[in-house]
């Protein structure tokens, strides 16, 4: 018994089952998103599991691709930000992770770039705006993580008994709109939305169909899980804080979400590189004194 | 699967001829009062993203080939459901010179909701209908549209000169 408990507790066996039950986070929290949005709007909203339907749905599609190469982008953007988690589960480098991070990106543009679709090339295009954007800020994020603990490893962080919020509240101001970047929320759903018909139609996933949407799908649920398990490793010595501090970021970007309409992409540039940027600058600053 | 794609339809919506009616209902039942997206309607700008296909208004000479092309970009299983009596048979412009008739003379439709323009709650049930067709057909269930004359009001177009010494003569 107590073999099988170290055996369940081991680092390997934790990564594996975060890798596969991440999704499903990601998918739960997009649900109660949805609901909560619908009940913001005064409507009823679909039910909880509606991303999971969708996800179904979308693999029960018949398959259609333009060319393989998109295909081997959408597959290598799933792949790259599982690495990213397993990566961040395995306390390695924070600079890796980040480049990881940003590559899976840059898969995701390329696959958008190769076809020849406007409205493709337009979402791909602001998504390399939105990378310029928040980028810095979390590079500034891991330099004052460097300057606090010594070292970039991600296993550090977890092992100062001080938590991160302490030391950095500024830089996680600025990690909450980095946050309403990655999840595409009001202001910042610049590069792809459901909600932008008539401008950008469906932006980067325009030209991707069926099962390979699926994918991609998959992808942006382990990105909503990463993202909102960065945001409990802000205080992880407590888990009930962790938590209560994940709930108010979220609700705080629903409220954003829907109180604000999206603004242009080079809006959200000068925005990012002023008032966030600056509040992490000052927090480095403040780190380094 | 199954169960999975009758909750979660896609909708893309094309104008045909419309006078906009339709197409006003059909945006009110996106509206918080009618409130689609309990049903998992999702109302995408994108055929390839969609499930099902929204026609409103009667078809002309000029939109049918951009209808079926909206069409032929959907990945199957999907359904068509035609909004109006101009959807249904060309409605009041079904005798003009340009109007080929309804949504049925290009694609095959699957659910006709009649009314000019129908009520948010009908189109929904409509939508509804077409879900539940939509959730028993196969991926692989080759749709032939149906063959019909299409009455050539036009003159035809002069033939192109044969090769191209003709047209340097010329």
């Amino acid at each position: 018994m107590e073999k099988l408990i170290e055996i369940l507790t081991s680092k390997h066996v934790m990564t594996a089952s975060a890798a596969i039950l991440a999704p499903v986070a990601g998918a739960l929290i997009m649900g109660i998103d949805r609901k909560l949005t619908a009940r913001m709007q005064g409507r009823l909203g679909p039910p909880l599991l509606q991303p999971f339907y969708d996800l179904f749905k979308l693999f029960g599609k018949e398959p259609i691709a333009l060319h393989r190469p998109q295909i081997m982008y959408a597959v290598l953007h799933l792949v790259f930000m599982i690495l990213v988690l397993i990566l961040l589960m395995a306390g390695q480098d924070l600079l890796m992770i980040l480049l990881v991070h940003a590559f899976s990106s840059i898969c995701l543009i390329l696959g958008a770039m190769s076809v020849r679709s406007p409205y493709s090339w337009l979402g791909s295009q602001r998504k390399i705006l939105q990378i310029l954007a928040y980028e810095p800020i979390l590079l500034v994020l891991i330099l004052a993580i460097n300057l606090r603990d010594n070292s970039f490893l991600a296993s550090k962080v977890m092992e100062n008994t001080q938590p991160l919020l302490i030391s950095m509240p500024l830089l996680f101001l600025a990690f909450v709109c980095v946050l309403a970047i990655e999840l595409s929320k009001s202001p910042f759903d610049v590069a792809t939305s459901h909600h932008a018909h008539q401008e950008i139609v469906k932006g980067l996933t325009l030209e991707y169909s069926g099962p390979f949407l699926g994918i991609l799908e998959i992808a942006h649920f382990y990105e909503i899980a990463i993202f909102f398990g960065l945001i409990m490793c802000f205080w992880h010595t407590n888990i009930w804080i962790a938590l209560l501090l994940e709930s108010a970021v979220f609700v705080f970007l629903l409220v954003v979400d829907n109180a604000f309409s999206r603004l242009s992409a080079g809006w959200m540039v000068r925005y990012m590189w002023t008032v966030p940027l600056t509040l992490a600058l000052a927090n480095l600053i403040w780190l380094w004194s | 699967m199954t169960k999975a794609t009758a909750k979660s339809p896609w909708v893309v919506h094309f104008n045909c001829n419309s006078c906009n009616g339709c197409d006003i209902e059909f945006l009110a039942c996106l509206t918080p009062m009618y409130d689609a997206e309990r049903f998992g309607v999702v109302h995408v700008g994108n055929p390839k993203h969609a499930d099902v296909l929204v026609v409103t208004g009667s078809v002309n000479h000029r939109n049918r080939r951009v209808l079926k092309n909206v069409y032929d970009q959907m990945p199957s299983p999907k359904v068509v459901v035609a909004l109006g009596v101009c959807g249904a048979t060309g409605g009041i412009f079904a005798d003009c010179y340009n109007v080929l008739g309804g949504a049925d003379q290009v694609i095959p439709v699957d659910v006709l909701v009649p009314g000019c323009p129908p009520r948010p709650e009908a189109i929904l049930d409509g939508i509804l209908k077409g879900v539940e067709i939509l959730a028993r057909k196969k991926i692989d269930t080759e749709v032939v549209p149906p063959e019909k004359t299409i009455k050539i009001v036009r003159p035809e177009p002069k033939p192109e000169p044969a090769d191209e010494s003709a047209k340097a003569v010329s």
